[in-house]
Order: structure tokens, then sequence, then C-alpha cells
């Protein structure tokens, strides 16, 4: 069965507001499985996110080529669903007006795309919740929304860029649950861009370790644990903590590097 | 101890009515004991009791111009035309040019140029091409209204987060289904806040285009009551001026209101 994902050789440049050049990827090669939920981890400011940018045809790669599905990227990508780091529900639209707002983009009638709405918005969790504006929801659930509204297309290609970081630990780990539970309904291949090891562990098939910038694919690590998981439970497995032995000495020399640089560049 | 709350609430609503109350006694009695004692000069700056008398003689016997109603219905219109054409042309020149970095780099020097003309000055411009009726009052008010809202739309459009548009885009949405989704309702906090100070130009464009040559309105009696050297007059005039602004405001408020509802209420607002 043909990748889900490819990115061949992707570098890419961008311009600083001085003038110059910087490079955020470089010779980037990397492939999701059809179905796979992979994690991207590395230090701050390698590239993960632009990665992610890459894929779905927000930003065109300066060199080498990005396949999603088969085909080449070329603007926005049919079939993605991207959940952003900040919060990007419209914050002027209900909670149900959030989660239809997809179907009624692709030209679905207003009263299908609400019943829809209505169906999913129950699904994570915020029956009742219809009517509420975003600012009357707490960080966990606008993340819920935010899911919803994401899912509710159904994607085949689902990009996260550290989705849950903003929320308390404990959220977290529900939110990471119920993820799980949806995506394991649906046959979406996932890219988790994440900093936090145990939670890239936690929730995928595959860790990809991105050096830090301009950043390139270090290793990638095989993450054979059973499913369904509970990640609040699965990082006490005794085989949990031997992949995460093994990928954080791999990573913590990249998150050193990217740490004397900022010290260095601070400095200069 | 809600009860207990709500009566802390009125006992302080009643003060504060109170102190308002004081604060005009104080003022209009000082001015009225003034002019009374020979301190102030009658002359220059009236009186409030000449001012109330020369409000309640325009009320029931008409002004020079007509009946009062007719000149703060003609004031009324003017103000309210200039206020429509200039929000509604300010929003779609904001919003197109906001959308269009090319447009919006062609015509900058040309819309800061015109922005830095007095712009009062071209309700001159606007008597001699549009003669003396309701068009040339609406057009001067117009084009006050127009800067204000059209700078304002144009940032709203240009600081919209860049991933709210992101999101849209990938769930789908046309670049139509952008602006008219996304990229407007971002923007209508800043419009909506400008429309407060745009309807106070508005009115004052009414007036001033009224200066330039009118036959009736708020403005031509606060003009003709100058040439008389009536004070009293002048200041009913602008009485009524302040009493309509102030009614616009409050509706201003209602409308900002119903319209922006998904903003979370700001802690420290008071209420006036």
């Amino acid at each position: 069965m043909q990748p889900a994902i490819e990115l061949s050789g992707v570098t890419k440049r961008f311009l600083t507001p001085s003038g110059g050049v910087y490079t955020a990827l470089r010779d980037l090669t990397m492939t999701v499985e059809a179905g796979e939920f992979c994690a991207v981890v590395g230090p701050t400011g390698c590239g993960k996110s632009t990665t992610l940018a890459l894929i779905s045809g927000l930003e065109p790669p300066s060199d080498g080529q990005v396949d999603v599905l088969g085909k080449p990227v070329n603007g926005i990508a049919d079939g993605i669903g991207y959940m952003f780091q900040a919060d990007a529900v419209f914050p002027w639209k209900t909670v149900l007006e959030n989660v239809a707002a997809g179907p009624r983009y692709r030209g679905s009638s207003a009263r299908d795309a609400r019943a829809k709405a209505r169906d999913w918005i129950s699904r994570v969790g915020l029956a009742g919740f219809e009517d509420r504006y975003p600012y009357q929801l707490s960080g966990g659930m606008r993340k819920r929304v935010a899911l919803a509204q994401c899912l509710i297309n159904g994607p085949r290609i689902l990009l996260m860029d550290e989705p849950f970081s903003a929320l308390d630990v404990q959220t977290r780990s529900l939110m990471e649950n119920e993820l799980l539970g949806l995506w394991a309904a649906s046959s979406a291949s996932v890219v988790f861009v994440t900093h936090d090891l145990e939670e890239a562990i936690s929730l995928s098939d595959r860790v990809f370790v991105i050096t830090a910038g301009p950043g390139t694919v270090k290793s990638n690590y095989k993450v054979d644990l059973p499913r369904p998981r509970n990640v609040a439970e699965i990082r006490f497995q005794p085989h949990f903590i031997e992949i995460y032995e093994e990928i954080w000495k791999d990573l913590k020399d990249e998150v050193l590097v990217s740490y004397e640089r900022q010290k260095h560049s601070g400095a200069a | 101890m809600v009860s207990l709350r709500r009566a802390e609430a009125r006992r302080r609503l009643l003060m504060i009515q109170g102190l308002r109350l004081l604060v005009a006694v104080v003022i209009l009695g000082g001015w009225e004991l003034g002019v009374r004692a020979g301190v102030i000069d009658k002359f220059f700056w009236s009186q409030p009791s000449a001012i109330g008398a020369k409000l309640w003689l325009w009320v029931t016997e008409g002004t020079d111009l007509g009946t009062i109603w007719e000149q703060i219905l003609v004031t009324m219109e003017e103000t309210a035309g200039g206020f429509v054409v200039g929000s509604i042309l300010g929003v779609i020149f904001g919003v197109v040019l906001g959308r269009s970095r090319l447009l919006a780099d062609v015509m900058g020097p040309y819309i800061k140029a015109a922005n830095a003309i007095p712009r009062v000055v071209v309700g001159a411009l606007f008597a001699i091409s549009l003669g003396l009726d309701i068009k040339a009052k609406i057009a001067t008010a117009a084009i006050l209204v127009f800067f204000v809202v059209f700078f304002n739309a144009f940032q709203g459009v240009r600081e919209v987060d860049r991933n709210l548009i992101a999101n849209a885009r990938i769930l789908g949405a046309r670049d139509r289904q952008l602006t008219t989704e996304i990229i407007i309702p971002s923007a209508l906090s800043w419009i909506i806040a400008s429309l407060h100070t745009s309807f106070g130009l508005a009115l004052v464009g009414a007036v001033v285009g009224e200066l330039f040559g009118a036959t009736e309105g708020l403005g031509e009696l606060i003009y003709a009551a100058k040439n008389n050297f009536d004070a009293a007059g002048v200041f009913a005039g602008m009485a009524l001026l302040a009493a309509i602004a102030l009614v616009a405001e409050a509706l201003i408020t209602a409308l900002e209101d119903r319209l922006i509802r998904w903003r979370p209420p700001v802690a420290t607002e008071t209420r006036i």
C-alpha cells in the first residue's frame, strides 16, 4: 500500500526581516505509512511546525518533493485536517457554527452541516454546549471543539501541532485518550508534533527525532506497544521505559545543541 | 447575600446620580449667579435662564427658520446620510485594500495625501459642486466619516489572526468565504469601535456643511444666532446638538453589544 505522506529531500528556506536567509529544514526525508500514527519530536526551533506546513500545502518547499496520498502537494490539499497549537476556533461563531464550518465550506447545506456537527459535538463530549461562544469555554473544551471541527471533514491525514501543550497535565491526559479513541474509529494517518517525549511514545506507532535547526531527520523508532492504549497507565510499562530511554539518548544531544546555540546567539 | 449586594449597588447608583445632579446645579447655578452679580458678562456668555427661555421659545413658537423640529430633522437627515454613506464606503475600501497588497501599496500615498487635507475645508468644495441642498452636507459628513472608518477597517483586515485564516483554508474555505466569514467578522470589532467617533464626526460634518451655506438646520440656526449676537441662541443650539449626540451614542453602544456578543466582557468596563 502506498505511503500516506512522503517527504523527499525537502529543504525550506525563509527570508528574515533583515534580508538574510534562514534555513528551517535541510534535506529532510520522512515517510508516513497509511493508517500510521507518527510523532515528531525535536528541540525548539528545529522546524517541526514547518514540516506540518509543508505537508498541508500552506507553504511550498524550497527544494525537494512532498507527496500526500500519492500525489505531489500543490496548494492546500484535500482530505487534510490540521489542529493548531494556539486556539484557531473562530471566536465569533458558536460551538455549533464552528464545528459545522468545514462541511459548509465544502458545499453541504446549512441543515446537513448542523446535523453532522451536533453528532460530532456529542462525540467529543460537548453535548449541551452548542450555542456557547469560545470565550465561555475552558481551554480543554476549546480543544475539543477544534478536534470536532477538524475531524468532521473525515480527513485521511491529520496534522497536529503540539495541540495539547497549552493544557494542564490532567486535561492533557484526558484529551490524549480521547484523541486515540476518535482516531481508532477512523483510518487516518497522523503526524503529531510535540516537545513531550512521553506524549509522543504514548500516542504513536513511530517516533521521528529531528535535529536542531536546520532540521533533518536524525532517526526514527518503532513503538511496538499494544493497542488500545490507556495514556495515563502505559507509561508504567517496562517496555515503555526502555523505548523512552533509547529515544531520549538521541533527543538529548539535539536539545543540548539547540540550547547552546541559543545561549551563544543571545550573547552575540 | 445577593440581596445585600443589590441593595449596595442601588445605594451606590443613587449616590452617583445625586452627585451628578450636584455638579449640574453647581455649574449652572454658579453661572446664573455669576451673571446676575455682574461677574460674568451676559452679552458674551449668556445665562442658563436665558438659554432655557430660548429653548422654550423655539419649542413653543418655532425659530426664524421654521419649527425647531424641522431644523433638528434636517440636521439629522444630513448626519445619518453622511454616516451611512461614509461608513459603507469606508468598509468597502478598507476591506478591498486590506485584502489586496498591491492595491494598498499603489493607492497608499494618494490616500495619505487626501487624509492630510483638513477635511472640513472640503465642505467648501462640496458647497460649490453640489449646491446648497442636502447633498453637499451629506457629502461633507460622509468624507469625515469615510477616513476614520476606512483606516479602522483596513487595519482590522490586516490584523486578522493568521492561524484563523490558515484554519479556514484547510477546512475548505474559498477566497470569497474567507472574506465574508473570517476577515469581516474579525475586522468588525475594529470597525464598530470606530463608529462612535465617526457618528460624532458625521454630526460635525453636517453642521459645518450648513455653515458653508444653508437655509435650514441646527448649524444654520446657530450661525444665524451668531450673526445676531444672540449668545443664548448659540448655546441653545449647542445643547440640542449635544442631546442628539448622546442619544446616538447610546444607540450605537446598544448595536455594538448586539453585534459583538462573542467578546468576553471587559472587567473594568463601566456603564455610564
